[in-house]
């Protein structure tokens, strides 16, 4: 770009923002830039034109000001005006003006749009440029729609100025990025491809970032991109580092290139022809080669440089996946990086390693740094970093390493950060069950895991273990023994009384021979816990006493004492009395056979996918994990193919709990809150309303249809967006009906002033009455809302009366009108008559007044119980055998309202060939006929 | 009780920084500097009190957002601030504290302030910072206000080195009695060969009136300076045309009544200087005191009813298209024709989107100032009962804004020698039993001033 020469800076430029710069106060300044402003006013209303120089240097000085946080509300025509001069420095600033401060003002748009076309028209590569870098500055939809067919060809002209093309392919980048469906595919991306050929390597560097970004949404179009790409990576790899003059950085050559030519080969599998990939194989070796050489200088850019496509070739060795001599290279080069000083180094090395756990290939090569990454574990002074260590212990372990690890890890989890604990809990349960070989080492490790993070320990973790004991018969017996040992410990977490209570209840037995061990001993045990714990253990421990009664019949009256007790029988909680009230007369009543049915010990549970892993996944959001996980588990399949719950099946099907299968703890799940989503979700809206508090907002997009919907029935979602859901249930009778109207608040902030009004428009207000209450003003977070309404129908009305919602929501007022469906059919009873009697009444209606006829097209599928359902639905009776052709359907009612009652008889005969009805209604009353016909027809 | 008090300049430097109380500036305050200002290290022994100081500094003078309220909460620490120039006074306490009692406080301290050197200003503090330690270290007691009348203070507490010699003992305790004393605003045996008081009723009216004339709001604040020069211990008795004591005396006689009934106010609400036997005023309602010698606030008061309002603005605004915008304003004087009304401005806002101003006015001066977006219209003086007119040509450049200009008020300043609220100084006896000097040997001078307040109407 052209220097600005000396003499063309902006002496009044200067001046003023030195006086800026030195008020005293707000207020001063305030005063100066008032008065800057009525001065600039003043020169531009001036009846003789300025200058381009004064222009440019009012439309800087507004620029400033602008940019100072004060308003600017005129001057955009001045800065328009300044992209036709013909001065570098003053079309600069027009465009900088408009870059900053355009907006959606449609004349103005058209100006800069045309002076934006002239300046690409133009053979000046400077302009050009500029008017490339306004149209990706603005980045407007406006814009794209202009240019977004332009770019493309500047781009591949084959006389563009280098500089232009760099520009064209950055601006053509953000337009996409910014609309895609704006940038056409046509004939030039084959010709895009071909600019990594370029000989520039500003031009190459943009137009990888290009062709990046398109490939992902086409990749088949931009395929050839990979041998060029290769080649080019090759030839910049290779080059000595003085080769690239401008463009090496730290005698680094093109570090910036070669990471976005990485990046760009990773959207693709490994080249097929095998010279293209020798070659690429080649030059990933050269890369981790020279990471082998000595620095070249002591600057950490060297450095950085170096590293960043170092790491950029091990992911794409690691998204190949398919050269073990490179995995194996790629993984004993991080390791040289775990004990880096530098902290973002060993976060890296950790976290590519982790990949490179999952690939068969290089698995062995990460275990061989596993001392290292447990020392890291221990020392690291960064949070993130033993994250990512615990990340990849996870990864490594398998079989042979799973105890160690295990037990690092539960070490680790006494001083571990509280914000991980819970994944560390769930990584050493997975892991644990995983590769357990002795079962007996499994459930030391778990009961360890209760009592070192027991709080973090997730409901799914305990249920897995009485899964695995129950399942397994040669660990019950151990099972009971750890646990009762475990539960002498004076103080215990609740989750092992859990555990302790449902093993002790069922395999308690096994060790009951033991004197130490005895029935009465267990007993007295757990129920020195029983007071110390939440309801949902106790009502656990009262199942496992009326177990204890089945398995040791002697202490059976201790256990009925205990029920007995009033703190049980008389207890607060409905569920505990119940349970002890039940359980007692049980164990009075039933005989010993009666009891040993009752209380048999618990069937294996059906295998099943880890309840854990999903949570796990689910925690850790779907993409990261699951891709490990699936790999991880089809090497364990025949690593640890054993009968135990070896998770084959992928389905995400969620396992219920254990516990509520065999006790009925948790009884049903909780109802869902607020009413059953909405069938059509498509054509409902997201949108957020303008702040007008007095105003009424328009209807809101899509309620139309809703509305539509809700002719036919009455209850169901009438309106949801993100903040709030409005769901409906309704009943009708004669000229009487009850509306409640839901008001969910889907968000964790609570609604303020929230006022529900009906507003019924001036000709529906003699027709209808609508009673209601106000509701509260505050809706919590999370929480509904009921309020009902009390519909009289006075006489025939046409319109539907409006629901206006205003709210506070967040600092925000939030306004929502949607329609409310109480339409004149629902006010329909229906009337049964025989063939004759129709016939008869359709006759006495004949006048032409009473007759209103529609033809339509369909615009649903034509089918006949639909059809059926929807009259039905819609309020009148179906009559079948009525008329002649039984294809046609014929329907009769009455319509109540206060004042009158008005018979309506309809006949719809659908027309299959060509997808047509015809509607024809009859009632007595003109126009009952008009808008029964209209709702009616626009449910076809 | 006031923990510390601290006074800065604009920039938020401290100049005079008074700390009473421990309390202050503990780790609370620390809190809100180390979130606003980055990691602040108290190294110093007084690094506690330093944070109070910045956590003002970074949340009220350098506050993004100009801070309004005079009382600003930071981490449970209380700063009482006013301003005064470019001058921050701030008061800061832990405590729950009558605010009213602080900015009585800090108001009082100004005074003594301005009473010893004059402007309060950057410039005027540093010269005289040993003097406000002085000062500070007498008027507030561990926090609790003392004595703060200036003379009495004066007595005391001079600029002049004080040689011990010059001071006889006699004199010392004579000062020592007097602070402590019963009446500790004046001292024994003034004598003046005049006997002499000024008094000065200033009052200041605010009113906001529609386009249409109709009063939307209107009250007059006003104030009894008195200036004493009297000998001895003179026990005084002020009154005036107050609607209760009229009403009262008019009991006894209905002449009276219809004479000055039209002539009294109602007072809404009145404050007085300490020296005013309020207990008297309670149960008689008569104001009698011992003054101090020398300057001071006899009382405040507000009134509300029957205002006279010295002038009237009569507004025309005429928009002609997108790019025009006439104005012609009025002005008429509401007051006797033989009184002249002083120091008249009128300050016409012009939109934001002003390009150029014409203004025609028959009287004074009158100039576009854009740099507060007005036209200023000055007249020097001005006879009651006439009428005055300006008329302006405003050119607009049309902006793509659609905003509507919001039309601010036209506000006015003046100065009038009456009093708007209709107070009337009635009399002012002077008893001095020991001395050989009545009442009818006092000279005595009264003088009415009213000024502009807020003064706005609406066009």
């Amino acid at each position: 770009m052209p220097a600005v020469s000396k003499g063309d800076g902006m002496r009044g430029l200067a001046v003023f923002i030195s006086d800026i710069r030195n008020c005293k106060s707000k207020e001063a300044e305030i005063k100066r830039i008032n008065k800057e402003l009525a001065n600039i006013r003043s020169k531009f209303k001036g009846d003789k034109a300025l200058d381009g120089y004064s222009k440019k240097k009012y439309v800087c000085k507004l620029l400033f000001i602008f940019l100072l946080g004060h308003d600017i509300d005129f001057g955009h025509m001045e800065a328009v005006n300044l992209l036709s001069s013909n001065k570098y420095t003053e079309k600069q600033i027009g465009y900088l003006f408009i870059s900053v401060l355009v907006n959606s003002n449609s004349e103005l748009i058209r100006l800069i749009n045309n002076a934006i076309k002239n300046d690409l028209a133009s053979r000046n590569p400077t302009f050009m440029c500029l008017a490339l870098h306004c149209i990706a500055n603005v980045g407007s939809r406006e814009m794209g729609e202009a240019f977004a067919a332009d770019i493309p060809r500047i781009l591949v002209a084959g006389d563009s100025m280098d500089s232009v093309k760099q520009s064209a392919a950055l601006c053509l980048l953000r337009l996409y990025k910014a609309s895609p469906d704006l940038v056409p595919m046509g004939e030039w991306t084959a010709r895009v491809v071909h600019l990594l050929n370029d000989q520039h390597m500003g031009v190459v560097t943009a137009a990888v970032s290009l062709i990046t970004c398109l490939c992902k949404k086409n990749p088949d179009d931009f395929k050839t991109c990979i041998s060029l790409a290769v080649s080019r990576l090759s030839r910049i790899v290779s080059s000595a580092s003085t080769d690239l003059q401008d463009y090496t950085y730290y005698f680094v050559p093109a570090p910036w290139l070669s990471v976005k030519l990485l990046r760009l080969l990773q959207c693709y599998p490994p080249p097929e022809d095998a010279a293209v990939k020798g070659r690429l194989v080649e030059c990933l070796e050269t890369v981790l080669n020279k990471a082998q050489e000595p620095p070249k200088s002591k600057k950490v850019q060297h450095s950085n440089a170096k590293n960043a496509i170092l790491f950029e070739t091990i992911s794409l060795i690691i998204h190949y996946d398919s050269e073990p001599n490179l995995l194996v290279r790629a993984c004993n080069q991080l390791g040289q990086f775990l004990q880096h000083r530098e902290t973002n180094l060993r976060y890296l090395a950790l976290e590519s390693m982790c990949t490179l756990a999952s690939s068969e290939f290089s698995h062995e090569a990460v275990k061989t740094h596993i001392e290292t990454v447990i020392n890291a574990l221990k020392t690291e002074r960064d949070v993130s970093v033993r994250q990512r260590a615990v990340d990849l212990l996870y990864a490594m372990c398998d079989r042979s390493n799973a105890p160690q690890i295990v037990a690092e890890m539960l070490s680790y989890l006494e001083t571990a950060d509280y914000s991980i604990r819970e994944e560390i809990v769930l990584k050493v349960a997975i892991l644990a069950e995983k590769y357990a070989v002795d079962y007996t080492w499994y459930v030391d490790t778990i009961l360890n895991l209760i009592r070192i993070a027991g709080d973090y320990v997730s409901e799914e973790v305990w249920y897995r273990v009485i899964q695995i004991v129950i399942n397994r018969d040669d660990v019950q017996g151990y099972a009971a023994k750890t646990v009762f040992e475990a539960l002498q410990a004076p103080a215990c977490h609740e989750n092992l009384v859990k555990v302790g209570g449902y093993i002790l209840g069922e395999f308690g037995n096994l060790i009951a021979g033991d004197p130490r061990s005895s029935p009465l001993i267990q007993f007295n045990l757990l129920h020195s816990k029983f007071h110390l714990c939440s309801v949902p253990t106790r009502a656990l421990l009262l199942s496992t006493y009326i177990k204890f009664v089945n398995l040791f019949p002697e202490v059976k009256p201790t256990i009925q004492d205990v029920l007995r007790s009033d703190s049980q029988l008389r207890n607060a909680d409905v569920e505990l009395q119940q349970r002890a009230v039940e359980y007692l007369r049980l164990s009075t009543v039933a005989s010993t056979d009666i009891l040993a049915t009752v209380l048999e010990e618990m069937p294996p549970f059906p295998e099943r996918e880890s309840s854990i892993l999903a949570k796990l996944k689910k925690k850790k959001g779907p993409s990261t994990v699951t891709d490990l996980e699936d790999t991880k588990r089809e090497r364990s399949v025949d690593v640890n193919g054993g009968p135990e719950p070896a998770p084959a099946s992928t389905s995400a099907m969620s396992t219920p709990s254990p516990s509520a299968d065999l006790l009925g703890l948790g009884a049903a799940p909780p109802a869902p809150a607020g009413p059953p989503p909405s069938s059509g979700g498509g054509g409902l809206l997201v949108d957020v309303f303008s702040d007008s508090a007095s105003v009424v907002a328009p209807l809101a997009p899509g309620s139309e249809d809703n509305f539509a919907r809700f002719v036919c029935k009455n209850n169901g979602v009438l309106f949801e967006n993100q903040l709030l859901q409005i769901g409906l249930k309704s009943e009708f009778r004669q000229n009487l009906g009850r509306m409640f109207i839901f008001y969910g608040n889907k968000t964790s902030t609570q609604f303020l002033n929230f006022t529900p009004t009906l507003i019924c428009s001036d000709d529906l207000q003699p027709n209808l009455n609508l009673q209601t209450k106000p509701v509260d003003p505050t809706v919590e977070g999370g929480a509904q809302v009921q309020q009902v309404v009390n519909i009289e129908c006075v006489s025939d009305f046409t319109e539907a009366p409006v629901l206006n919602i205003q709210f506070r929501y967040g600092g925000t007022f939030q306004n929502v009108s949607v329609q409310l469906p109480i339409t004149l059919n629902k006010f329909f009873q229906p009337t049964e008559m025989a063939s004759q009697d129709f016939f008869q009444r359709w006759k006495q209606l004949s006048n032409p007044q009473q007759e209103v006829q529609n033809i339509f097209k369909a615009k649903h599928p034509m089918d006949t119980e639909v059809t059926k359902a929807k009259i039905i639905g819609f309020g009148s009776a179906l009559l079948e055998e009525v008329d002649p052709n039984p294809a046609n359907f014929v329907g009769a009612g009455i319509i109540h309202t206060k004042t009158t009652q008005i018979g309506c008889l309809l006949r719809l005969e659908p027309n299959l060939q060509a997808q047509m009805y015809r509607l024809t209604l009859r009632t007595s009353k003109e126009a009952v006929s008009q808008r029964l016909c209209e709702l009616l027809s626009a449910q076809f | 009780m006031i923990g510390g008090l601290f006074i800065y300049n604009h920039k938020g430097e401290v100049l005079i920084s008074r700390v009473y109380r421990d309390d202050i500036g503990s780790q609370a305050a620390d809190s809100a500097v180390f979130s606003s200002s980055g990691p602040f290290l108290g190294e110093r022994l007084g690094g506690s009190v330093r944070n109070a100081v910045d956590a003002f500094r970074v949340n009220v003078i350098h506050a993004r957002q100009q801070v309004r309220s005079p009382v600003t909460n930071i981490a449970r620490t209380s700063f009482f601030h006013v301003k005064r120039s470019n001058i921050w006074l701030a008061a800061v306490t832990k405590q729950n504290v009558n605010a009213a009692m602080v900015f009585e406080f800090l108001y009082k301290m100004c005074d003594v302030m301005a009473a010893y050197f004059g402007k309060i200003s950057e410039e005027n503090i540093k010269n005289n910072f040993v003097l406000i330690y002085e000062l500070l270290d007498e008027i507030l007691d561990f926090g609790y206000p003392q004595n703060s009348e200036t003379g009495a203070l004066k007595t005391f507490i001079t600029q002049q080195g004080i040689k011990s010699q010059h001071q006889t003992k006699e004199e010392q305790s004579q000062i020592t009695s007097q602070v402590t004393g019963q009446i500790g605003w004046r001292r024994e045996g003034i004598k003046y060969r005049r006997n002499e008081l000024f008094l000065d009723v200033l009052e200041s009216v605010n009113l906001l009136m529609s386009p249409q004339g109709q009063v939307l709001s209107a009250h007059v604040s006003g104030r009894v300076v008195m200036k004493s020069y009297l000998s001895g211990m003179p026990e005084c008795k002020f009154g005036m045309n107050d609607k209760i004591v009229i009403e009262k005396q008019g009991k006894g006689t209905a002449d009276e009544t219809s004479k000055s009934g039209k002539q009294s106010i109602a007072i809404d609400d009145c404050t007085f200087h300490q020296c005013v036997r309020l207990s008297k005023f309670d149960s008689e309602r008569s104001i009698s005191f011992i003054p101090p010698d020398g300057e001071f606030e006899l009382m405040r008061y507000r009134t509300t009813k029957d205002i006279i309002l010295p002038f009237r603005v009569i507004p025309l605004v005429r928009e002609v298209g997108r790019t025009k915008l006439e104005v012609k304003v009025v002005i008429k004087s509401n007051f006797k024709p033989s009184l002249l009304a002083q120091k008249i401005e009128v300050r016409i806002p012009t939109p934001l989107n002003t390009s150029g101003v014409q203004v025609i006015c028959m009287k004074g001066k009158a100039k576009y100032k854009a740099s507060e977006n007005a036209i200023v219209w000055k007249i020097k003086r001005m006879a009651g009962m006439k009428e005055s007119q300006i008329s302006a040509e405003i050119e607009l450049l049309p902006t793509n804004d659609k905003k509507k200009w919001a039309r601010p008020p036209i506000s006015m300043n003046f100065e009038v020698p009456f009093a708007p609220s209709g107070l009337k100084v009635r009399y002012l006896k002077v008893f001095e039993p020991k001395l050989n000097y009545s009442d009818h040997d006092v000279i005595k001078w009264v003088r009415y001033i009213g000024r502009s307040g807020i003064y706005e109407t609406r066009c």
